[in-house]
């Protein structure tokens, strides 16, 4: 619990700034990200979020709509298993999940691009472990092919 | 009618504005005719009035709100931009009824904290400016962004901009909404009766509410019941309990059920259709027994059957250290005052049948479980705590060592009902200890991975009562504590540790490495650091006391799981908000009182009770609650009659019709919630989820992605 804090995220000059896309249920994920917010949990700023009630919500189409766009990563969270608030929609979002997954594999895209991950209303500092790790992976993938492919 | 069915943005703003002023409940009752309608949003002619807050320094000091007003300004939805210190506040409320008149807004975009906290606010603003309350989006600059990038102006201020273009984005594109109103079942339901339990179940019954306060042991009381001196009045805890639980027993408006566990939760506030399991106790109430036609007849608690009943067993209740038999009461004040048959230990021989007599028959060993459904509008939690395994902490040697016990079992040893009649021994030998040694944060306070992280807050207090106790009993006894910190934060808590000092109890600050036991004599060798003195020690005791860590009860996460409440890490039950909400849950119409959320002594689970009780009364005595209203909606034209939708919905509210000779999907708004499963998945895209719909989702992709062209 004694961690130490959190070195403030600094962005090097010119760096590539991936863009990714975060849609997060609100009972859990959002609540877990405010919390990161009510602790001054610092991570890196390359993610936009659209809330959804549940992940249940999330049409795979939304993810793949997000890469046709041109973003470099996309990020599902929801509650953890047997916590959701509508009982089980995050079940059902995780099987579509490996849908997308085996999708992108099938279309050339690199499947590490797109996360589930599960993070509850009182795991802030895990909110901010995952968006970290997901910048790092996105960073190290480099820009979405398909934004490269349309230029 | 017809003007609340048209939700296209064209004739939106002004005929809507009208309907929610002139007559909102009769508009919520004609929306599900939307259902048929084609949902045509249209950003074409949307005027947004985006509203920047600086919250002091919260958002300001991390960002260039100027740069992202500016960039608001830019958007091509956008109708007017402003920006103010506070948002929330009166004058910045004033703001947006202002601007909607002045520059005829279709729509409203806050900038500030978090949804979770100000949504309702700001939709208030935007429903006195004469819109509809659900045409408001929120962009999170705050907690999602100020607070998380406190070092990167330039990334915080550029993630402002794209946030205020996302919720740009989605206003131009919201419908009008009307929430509906249920009405709320005049009943309540309390789980678990603990201290905290029955303090909630009284207020709900004494503010006139029916309530059933249901328990899983076959009495109420608690833990509470099992100590015996409460800190730091020293007031017996039985003494000022059983007034509580004999009310409890007595109110006309308490149905208690005990010996009973929540078996499913369904519904919604206002509407819980809970099913509960009866266990089967083999014994009849006198109630029972009239209704099977045997009149003066059922348990009357005298106590003959467990006289004969052949089948020992160890009491729980006195925490293993009495024997009760197959039917059993824990003690001689439980209420219901009815004995319980043991099922598992029973063995059928029918001598309490014969015991219990012709007259009573109050006995019936073929007794099943039973299951009783009913309706409430409210319910509570209090399912409490149990002791942290401390055995777990295997160098203090608890369960190896007959002298090591811990406080509860202290508790039971020390009180006058106890197994030993209130004299306190050793558990090896039968003798009074005259040395005992007390040791705090026992599994609490702990990283080491085996504990607890958190602090129990009531095992300080308890210690320095302990203390007292055997100094008072004892004569000539002498007791250490060892500490890290004492605790003691009440009302004449401090003044009661002063006491404890004065009384010549000895502290020792330091935290105890290893306990050794002498194998003849049965004495224990306490290691410990003394940081005060700063040196190693060893201490012989004839007693350790461990101050165990607590721990949510075992059925805790069954339970929060049948009423959708989420946990903290550490399992305890988490509340709407820790400070401004702590009694509310997440899920409308389930409250929380006592150590279920979090550790607390006996005034405060009471003050926490009371709290809960008086916020879950507050819907029954309103009578309706309104829901938001984020139900599904088939668009007929599109659906293919699947019927993929209806196996996805979690509680059954989809369902295929008949209509114009062909299968269509249907919404039963009532079961609705909102979640937008079906809505997911629908492959034809026929399910218009509101407020959440597919146009409203994608644009805010499209908007971050692209740049806000469509």
């Amino acid at each position: 619990m004694s961690a130490p804090p959190e070195n403030p995220i600094v962005r090097k000059p010119g760096e590539w700034q991936p863009k990714i896309l975060g849609i997060i249920c609100n009972w859990c994920s959002y609540a877990g990200a405010d919390l990161a917010g009510g602790g001054r949990i610092q991570y890196p700023p390359d993610i936009r979020i659209v809330r959804v009630m549940c992940t249940g919500r999330i049409d795979m189409l939304f993810i793949m709509k997000a890469f046709a766009d041109g973003a470099d990563g996309v990020l599902v969270s929801g509650c953890h298993f047997g916590d959701c608030h509508y009982l089980e929609g995050n079940y059902k979002a995780a099987k579509r999940m490996f849908m997308v997954k085996s999708l992108m594999k099938n279309m050339g895209l690199e499947d590490k691009r797109f996360r589930m991950t599960f993070v509850s209303a009182s795991e802030g500092a895990k909110w901010a472990v995952v968006v970290k790790d997901v910048v790092d992976t996105i960073k190290s993938l480099g820009p979405s092919p398909i934004t490269e492919f349309s230029k | 009618m017809a003007a609340a069915k048209k939700t296209t943005k064209k004739e939106a703003a002004p005929k809507a504005a009208k309907v929610a002023k002139e007559a909102p409940a009769q508009a919520a009752e004609k929306a599900p005719q939307a259902s048929s309608q084609q949902h045509t949003v249209s950003a074409k002619d949307a005027r947004i009035g985006v509203f920047i807050c600086h919250c002091g320094t919260n958002i300001a000091g991390s960002m260039d709100i100027e740069a992202v007003q500016n960039y608001a300004k830019s958007l091509k939805e956008v109708a007017y931009v402003d920006n103010y210190q506070y948002m929330c506040s009166t004058p910045g409320q004033k703001k947006i009824d202002d601007a909607i008149k002045d520059h005829k807004l279709t729509g409203i975009v806050v900038a500030a904290c978090t949804p979770r906290l100000h949504e309702p606010t700001f939709r208030t603003a935007t429903k006195e400016g004469g819109l509809n309350p659900f045409r408001f989006e929120m962009a999170n600059i705050r907690d999602q962004n100020s607070w998380v990038h406190m070092h990167d102006r330039e990334g915080s201020t550029e993630k402002a901009k794209d946030a205020v273009r996302i919720a740009v984005a989605k206003a131009a594109l919201l419908e009008d909404l009307f929430p509906k109103s249920v009405p709320v079942e005049k009943t309540a339901m309390v789980v678990g009766a603990g201290v905290a339990g029955m303090q909630a179940a009284l207020d709900l019954a004494a503010a006139g509410i029916k309530t059933y306060l249901i328990e899983k042991s076959p009495t109420i009381g608690g833990r509470m019941s099992q100590l015996d001196k409460t800190f730091p009045t020293l007031d017996c805890s039985q003494c000022i309990l059983t007034p509580k639980m004999v009310d409890v027993g007595r109110s006309p408006n308490i149905e208690l059920m005990t010996y009973s566990d929540v078996e499913s939760v369904e519904g919604y506030i206002g509407n819980f259709d809970v099913t509960i399991r009866k266990k089967a106790r083999g014994v009849l109430t006198p109630k029972e027994a009239e209704a099977r036609g045997i009149v003066g007849g059922g348990c009357n608690g005298c106590g003959d059957c467990d006289a004969v009943c052949p089948v020992v067993k160890p009491n729980p209740f006195e925490l293993g250290m009495k024997p009760r038999k197959a039917i059993y009461i824990y003690h001689p004040q439980v209420v219901p005052l009815i004995y319980t048959i043991d099922f598992e230990s029973c063995v059928k021989c029918g001598l309490c049948v014969t015991a219990c007599g012709p007259e009573k028959r109050a006995i019936d060993l073929e007794s099943q479980d039973e299951l009783i459904k009913v309706k409430v509008g409210t319910a509570i939690l209090a399912t409490g705590y149990d002791i942290f395994p401390i055995e777990n902490k295997e160098e203090w040697g608890y369960k190896r060592y007959d002298n090591v016990i811990t406080s509860l079992e202290f508790e039971r040893l020390i009180c006058a009902s106890g197994p030993t009649g209130g004299h306190l021994i050793r558990p090896s030998d039968g003798e009074t200890p005259k040395k005992i040694a007390f040791i705090l944060c026992a599994g609490s306070r702990d990283n080491t991975g085996i504990g607890k992280p958190y602090c129990s807050r009531f095992c300080c207090m308890y210690s320095l009562k302990h203390a007292h106790q055997i100094t008072e009993k004892i004569p000539g006894a002498q007791a250490y504590i060892f500490y890290m910190d004492i605790r003691s934060f009440g009302k004449m808590y401090e003044e009661f540790y002063y006491r404890i000092q004065d009384e010549g109890t000895k502290f020792i600050r330091g935290r105890v490495s290893n306990i050794q036991e002498d194998p003849k004599t049965k004495n224990l060798y306490v290691m410990a650091d003394d940081t005060l003195l700063d040196r190693p020690m060893k201490l012989e005791a004839d007693l350790v006391v461990l101050a165990a860590a607590i721990q949510p009860s075992a059925d805790t996460n069954r339970t929060r799981k049948l009423f959708g409440v989420s946990c903290s890490m550490d399992g305890w039950l988490l509340e709407a908000h820790p400070k401004l909400n702590p009694c509310g849950t997440t899920t409308a119409g389930v409250f929380l009182a006592g150590v279920c959320q979090g550790p607390k002594d006996i005034p405060d689970t009471v003050a926490s009770a009371e709290g809960a009780a008086s916020a879950a009364s507050i819907p029954i005595h309103m009578g309706e609650v309104e829901l938001e209203p984020y139900f599904a909606m088939c668009i007929e034209e599109k659906c293919a009659g699947c019927g993929m939708c209806v196996n996805l919905c979690p509680y059954s509210a989809l369902s295929l019709v008949e209509k114009d000779g062909r299968k269509v999907m249907q919404v039963t708004e009532a079961k609705c919630k909102g979640c937008g499963t079906c809505g997911g998945f629908c492959p034809g895209g026929a399910i218009w989820m509101q407020h959440f719909a597919t146009p409203q989702i994608v644009a805010q992709i499209d908007a971050f992605l692209l740049g806000g062209e469509q």
